[in-house]
């Protein structure tokens, strides 16, 4: 009888328990839910902003500046004020000189540094170097302008391309070499020792094989450099200086298109302006194609292998 | 080999190991994981000195001569001693013929085969690897187009390519399937007569059937070393025993 009642007892308890799990747990269900939406849903919001200054700048620009845009704005030099027509050949071909002198000067250096970094990635220089070349990554590029002033243009009392391609250099030159040893290490150990034990010598299986292997890798990350430093002004204005003139010296000041861009925006004067949007135009068209050619590059990294 | 010591740092990983390979036939090491077979067998071609903080000790006569000799180099000791790893490792951004010429291009000028010459050794490495009919319409294919059998395969071309006296295998089918298994080990019967082979594996079936003589490793030491059929049917250790039974961790 007792027992009886006992267990009458326990089993009313744990049916009123197996109730309130149910009605709590679909009461935690329905709210997890909800919060689980409302946290896609702000994801999401953010995603777009993050999207939208692109679109907008894109679409800014192509109203303000494809207007300007013809076969004149490449291949004419900029007229006097006043002056209808004319275009920003000057600025483009110097904005690749410049690159040009900026990769010739910085790409040795920084995937052999890179390189370095990955081979030595224990010894104490080693880390003082990448902890440095992190430091030199984040320095306003301002700075690495009145570097280049210092040591390339005062004591030749003249602006020049060298001085703006070698501050470029200096900006490069960091990116480079992380990205560089970032893809020397995704390149598996197991490689290095067939390598070695084929009979390579060190040094020859660091440039043939590993080097070789990383190359795709690397060679997205130069891109992405050079579309970096290719829309850069600061470090310009005391080195490169500008100029309204055809020159491809590089001990002359040459023109570059941020720096035209820059100068012709501030002008007073409305076809100035249009010129001046035609050229952030043609700068942002320059910089999508190169870093689409790095998505290639990327891309043709899926035949490296599974390991 | 006399008297061998090899450490990590200061964690001696070979303790003592003295043996004598026979040129001409199969040498197989066995044992558990982490016993120091793979160490063992990387010390005979100085494979180990490549790892940081590795050294080794005591000598590797090979040819009558001490491969740590003061005057002999490493890679000279390589390129006479071949290695083939546990997963292939084809060089992914060369052709198939490439990488099988891989270790005839690196010669000194003076013992670089003409490009006739290297051709003709590059067919003849894949015809005793028996890959020659499965890839000779595609040899500027990229290697890592092959399967992963024949990639292995592709390996040990490489390594046969520039006639080693010793070809190390360090568990090389331990990544394949029964059937690329099956290849590598009938690869390994018909090269004895070219090539010694010495293979490291803890698959003991396969080390009864390809090998000619097997040494059972034990934490760092040399338990017995015996030909092949004395080993697995009447060993002398009792350790040995044990673990040739399977009644052994």
């Amino acid at each position: 009888m007792t027992t009886q009642s006992f267990t009458t007892q326990r089993r009313a308890a744990w049916r009123s328990y197996r109730e309130q799990l149910a009605k709590s747990t679909a009461r935690t269900l329905s709210r997890r839910r909800l919060v689980s939406q409302i946290m896609i849903a702000l994801t999401f919001v953010a995603a777009l902003v993050a999207v939208l200054p692109l679109t907008l700048i894109t679409w800014h620009l192509l109203r303000q500046g494809a207007s300007s845009i013809n076969r004149d704005f490449f291949l004419h030099m900029p007229k006097p004020t006043g002056d209808a027509g004319g275009g920003m050949a000057n600025a483009i071909v110097g904005t690749g000189v410049l690159v040009l002198i900026a990769s010739v000067v910085g790409l040795p250096v920084g995937i052999f540094a890179g390189l370095y970094l990955a081979e030595q990635r224990g010894a104490r220089l080693a880390t003082g170097v990448r902890f440095l070349s992190d430091v030199l990554n984040g320095l306003p590029s301002i700075v690495l302008g009145i570097f280049a002033w210092g040591l390339l243009v005062r004591p030749f009392k003249h602006f020049s391309a060298l001085a703006g391609g070698m501050a470029l250099a200096a900006m490069m030159i960091p990116l480079v070499t992380r990205t560089t040893e970032e893809m020397i290490r995704l390149v598996p150990v197991s490689m290095r020792e067939a390598a070695l034990a084929l009979g390579y010598t060190k040094w020859r299986t660091s440039l043939g094989i590993v080097l070789r292997t990383a190359m795709p890798g690397i060679v997205t990350g130069v891109l992405l450099a050079v579309a970096r430093i290719a829309g850069e002004t600061a470090p310009l204005i005391f080195t490169a200086f500008g100029n309204n003139f055809w020159s491809v010296s590089p001990f002359k000041p040459i023109a570059a298109l941020p720096m035209q861009i820059y100068y012709y925006a501030t002008s007073p004067y409305d076809d100035w302006h249009a010129q001046a949007w035609a050229g952030a135009l043609v700068l942002l068209g320059l910089v999508l194609v190169i870093s689409v050619a790095a998505r290639f590059a990327t891309r043709s990294r899926a035949g490296l292998g599974s390991d | 080999m006399d008297g061998l010591d090899a450490y990590f740092g200061a964690a001696r990983v070979v303790r003592d190991v003295s043996f004598k390979v026979q040129s001409g036939q199969v040498t197989a090491i066995i044992g558990p994981s982490g016993c120091g077979k793979s160490t063992l067998l990387r010390c005979l071609n100085r494979m180990h000195e490549t790892v940081p903080g590795a050294r080794v000790e005591g000598e590797v006569r090979f040819q009558g001569k001490d491969i740590y000799g003061p005057s002999v180099s490493a890679i000279g000791v390589r390129r006479h001693i071949g290695m083939v790893f546990q997963r292939p490792t084809p060089f992914p951004t060369m052709s198939i013929r490439d990488n099988v010429s891989a270790g005839l291009k690196i010669l000194p000028r003076s013992e670089r085969p003409s490009r006739r010459e290297t051709e003709e050794m590059v067919e003849r490495a894949l015809r005793r690897t028996a890959l020659w009919d499965e890839v000779h319409d595609r040899l500027g294919a990229n290697a890592t187009a092959l399967s992963g059998g024949q990639q292995q395969r592709l390996c040990v071309a490489r390594a046969l390519a520039t006639s080693p006296t010793i070809l190390l295998l360090d568990e090389p089918t331990a990544s394949l399937d029964p059937i690329s298994t099956q290849r590598i080990e009938e690869l390994v019967y018909e090269l004895r007569a070219e090539v010694t082979i010495i293979i490291v594996t803890h698959n003991m079936q396969q080390a009864a059937r390809i090998s000619d003589r097997t040494a059972f490793m034990l934490s760092g030491e040399l338990v017995e070393y015996a030909p092949t059929n004395v080993l697995f049917t009447t060993p002398r250790d009792p350790r040995t025993d044990a673990y040739v039974t399977g009644r052994f961790g």
